[in-house]
């Protein structure tokens, strides 16, 4: 199968790790992954915090981009990260229909059929559950809101990770409740971001796993920099990293 | 009790947010009705199937308001009511008053109803020398201590038994030694109160669950009895409804009768459920008046996303699992509609003018756990989404508008791939002074707000693209 890859902005960005551990898992089960350089931004913080216009610009652009992904060949666009396939799945249509594009929206519906997250793309695309992965840890899952709610993805994460070698999984308590990011929310109410933080980390120190992981950055960066700002020794580690990780590798043992 | 010009909710968040009494007593309450709520939930197997028809039956109802309130006149009439409209708090309020007046009545007593706490009825009676004695124990906690509701069916929440064991003390003249914190002993005070209420008021002020425009029965459905007792004791009954709650048929209350309760107080069934139609000669009370109240509700409905929020039945679900609620509070929303249903009523029904009304729509992670209880499925994240576009819109461009400036470069940024790229670079240099080890702890300006709390990982020297490109080149060495 060909995957275009959507890497998001922010693990271009800030998480290169993810993307290589992406294109290598994708690789290692047999896909030929590609990737445009002329993706930037799916929108979402726009979106979210109220700029529509400039979303509907950006919308526009990504549809572009990703058509051509397509019209090349792709027969999927994948994505490690949650809430920007959410972004593309859910809110392309709403901005596009809110702002009297049809067009635009009709284009966008077509393109939420092809567009995947990568733990949902594995389990439900490729019917894969044993990655062959290799990482001796005691991890915790963090399953997203956008995830868990509006991509439904269910058990998907959870059986990839249990047919890791060598990982312990330890359950979640509150595993539904918001880890306090959301957006410009973490800054726009930091206070009620950080009290919601507060109670998270405490869950995540509760399952005494060294690494908590995760199908976002986004969230991760929000319970990692908590865990990071206590000094609690607990790292995150997005799901992407954990299940390209293999005996031998460099990156399982740590 | 309306609030008088309440603060923007980050600033009242934090107030709320350092109260440990507060935060244990909403952590609690809210744990527990939340399990209670999936029990009971689950013991349906048609519950998606119920969500469906309550969204259908409300969008229905309100697809055809104008006729189904036209039709609920003619009913209520022809029962021997009387119905009246109010365009605004104002005129309802003048409304009940000169009712009241009529009857020579002092003192009113009322069920427990968030419209009129909307219109601030008690005050307005008030100037009128009138009392409005509220009869649901949690309502009376609040009258008593001078206090807000800061949960739609819950009003008290925020209270603990100790707490209200002080304020019972002090408000009834009772020694220590008469009152012990137990549930039952602070209900028999309120019961001993009330009772001599009930039978000596003669004027009722009721909220409504339901109407029904076919046949102009009304609906309030309850916990205590206390309700019932203000539904059928007194000679005069006066009910306030907004235009909203109206039904097309008796048989729609099959469906929102197994809805509400559930997922409200997580109960089968609620233990009163009391339905009146009109008058009737020697029962219960022989003069009924129906307010049907716009109060803003016209304006709502004119918008084709914000209309849905009109669906809401008060089961206040959505607080019970919000995040944000559960942490924060009802009182930080600064409504009597607080949560997530009140982030996006508030702002539609008193317009998006002040600080306040603005903030609400973003007192949210948009974390979707609301939607996903819903009895009449509200997609509120969709709705807060929306109404944050308003607010930006209603801002503007305002030269001193920092975020908005901000924003609009990110997008011209995110709008070219040469642009981006070398925003990229940029960071990465920009970042220097900041970045300790591969960690960023302090950032100025607005996103002082993350790093106060986080730290922040600093930007690599290479993006996914530079490592991707130089795969690429490595590749097309060594094929």
């Amino acid at each position: 199968m060909k995957v275009s890859l959507f890497i998001t902005c922010l693990n271009d960005t800030l998480y290169p790790q993810t993307g290589m551990a992406t294109v290598a898992l994708l690789e290692r089960l047999g896909c030929e992954v590609s990737f445009s350089d002329e993706q930037t931004c799916c929108g979402q913080m726009h979106v979210n915090s109220g700029y529509q216009p400039e979303t509907l610009e950006l919308i526009r652009r990504f549809i572009g981009v990703f058509e051509r992904e397509l019209e090349l060949g792709c027969d999927a666009i994948v994505s490690p990260s949650g809430s920007c396939v959410a972004m593309v799945r859910e809110w392309f249509q709403k901005v596009c229909h809110w702002a009297g594009d049809l067009a635009l929206e009709a284009r966008a519906e077509r393109l939420a059929l092809k567009t995947f997250e990568l733990s949902e793309f594995i389990v439900h695309q490729l019917g894969v559950t044993d990655v062959g992965a290799y990482y001796p840890h005691r991890v915790t899952y963090h399953s997203s809101c956008h995830g868990l709610r509006t991509l439904e993805l269910g058990d998907a994460p959870y059986k990839l990770l249990q047919n890791v070698r060598g990982l312990e999984l330890m359950a979640l308590e509150n595993s539904d409740q918001c880890c306090g990011f959301g957006g410009t929310f973490a800054v726009k109410n930091a206070d009620t971001s950080t009290a919601m933080l507060s109670d998270k980390l405490r869950c995540v120190l509760n399952t005494k796993a060294s690494t908590c992981t995760g199908g976002d950055n986004s969230c991760l960066m929000q319970i990692g920099g908590g865990l990071s700002r206590m000094e609690t020794g607990v790292r995150v580690v997005h799901l992407a990293e954990i299940l390209a990780s293999t005996e031998g590798g460099s990156s399982a043992v740590r | 009790m309306p609030f008088v010009d309440p603060k923007p909710y980050p600033a009242a968040a934090r107030v709320a947010l350092n109260d440990p009494q507060l935060r244990r007593n909403l952590g609690k309450a809210t744990t527990a009705i939340r399990e209670k709520r999936l029990r009971v939930v689950a013991e349906l197997p048609d519950w998606q199937a119920l969500r469906d028809a309550g969204a259908a039956i409300k969008t229905d109802a309100m697809n055809r308001l104008p006729e189904l309130l036209e039709q609920l006149e003619v009913s209520v009439t022809k029962a021997g009511g009387q119905v009246h409209w109010a365009r605004d708090a104002r005129e309802a309020n003048q409304i009940v008053s000169s009712i009241v007046l009529r009857h020579r009545a002092k003192e009113v007593i009322k069920i427990k109803s968030i419209t009129t706490d909307e219109i601030g009825l008690n005050d307005a009676l008030e100037l009128h020398g009138v009392t409005a004695i509220e009869t649901d124990l949690a309502e009376l906690i609040v009258q008593l201590a001078h206090d807000h509701p800061s949960h739609i069916l819950v009003p008290a929440i925020h209270k603990n038994r100790a707490e209200i064991r002080e304020l019972f003390l002090k408000s009834f003249n009772l020694e220590p030694a008469d009152l012990s914190d137990e549930p039952r002993a602070l209900a028999e005070v309120a019961r001993r109160y009330l009772r001599e209420k009930f039978l000596t008021v003669p004027v009722a002020i009721s909220g409504a669950n339901f109407a029904i425009s076919e046949t102009g029965t009304v609906g309030v459905v309850e916990s205590e009895g206390n309700g019932r007792m203000c539904l059928t004791l007194p000679k005069v009954l006066v009910s306030i409804m907004g235009i909203e709650k109206v039904l097309p048929s008796l048989r729609d209350l099959e469906v929102m009768l197994q809805l509400l309760p559930r997922s409200s107080t997580a109960e089968r069934m609620n233990p009163y459920t009391s339905l009146w139609t009109g008058v009737h000669a020697g029962d219960g009370p022989q003069e009924f008046h129906l307010v049907l109240l716009d109060n803003g509700r016209t304006k709502v409905l004119e918008d084709e996303v914000g209309r849905q929020a009109l669906h809401c039945i008060r089961c206040s679900a959505c607080l019970n699992v919000c995040p944000v609620y559960e942490r924060a509070g009802g009182h930080a929303y600064g409504s009597v509609y607080p949560g997530p249903i009140g982030a996006i009523l508030t702002p539609q029904l008193i317009g998006l003018e002040s600080e306040h009304a603005q903030s609400l729509p973003f007192a949210s992670s948009l974390c979707g756990a609301c939607y996903e209880v819903c009895p009449v499925k509200i997609n509120i994240p969709e709705i807060l989404v929306y109404l944050r576009g308003e607010v930006v819109h209603k801002k503007g461009n305002s030269f001193f508008n920092l975020e908005a400036a901000a924003m609009k470069s990110v997008a011209w940024v995110f709008m070219d791939k040469t642009r981006y790229e070398f925003a990229q670079k940029a960071a990465r240099v920009g970042q220097m002074p900041l970045v300790k080890g591969n960690t960023i702890s302090s950032l100025p300006g607005i996103m002082s707000g993350w790093t106060n709390s986080r730290d922040l990982p600093a930007v690599p020297q290479k993006s996914f693209r530079d490592l991707w490109r130089e795969r690429a080149a490595a590749k097309r060495v060594h094929p």
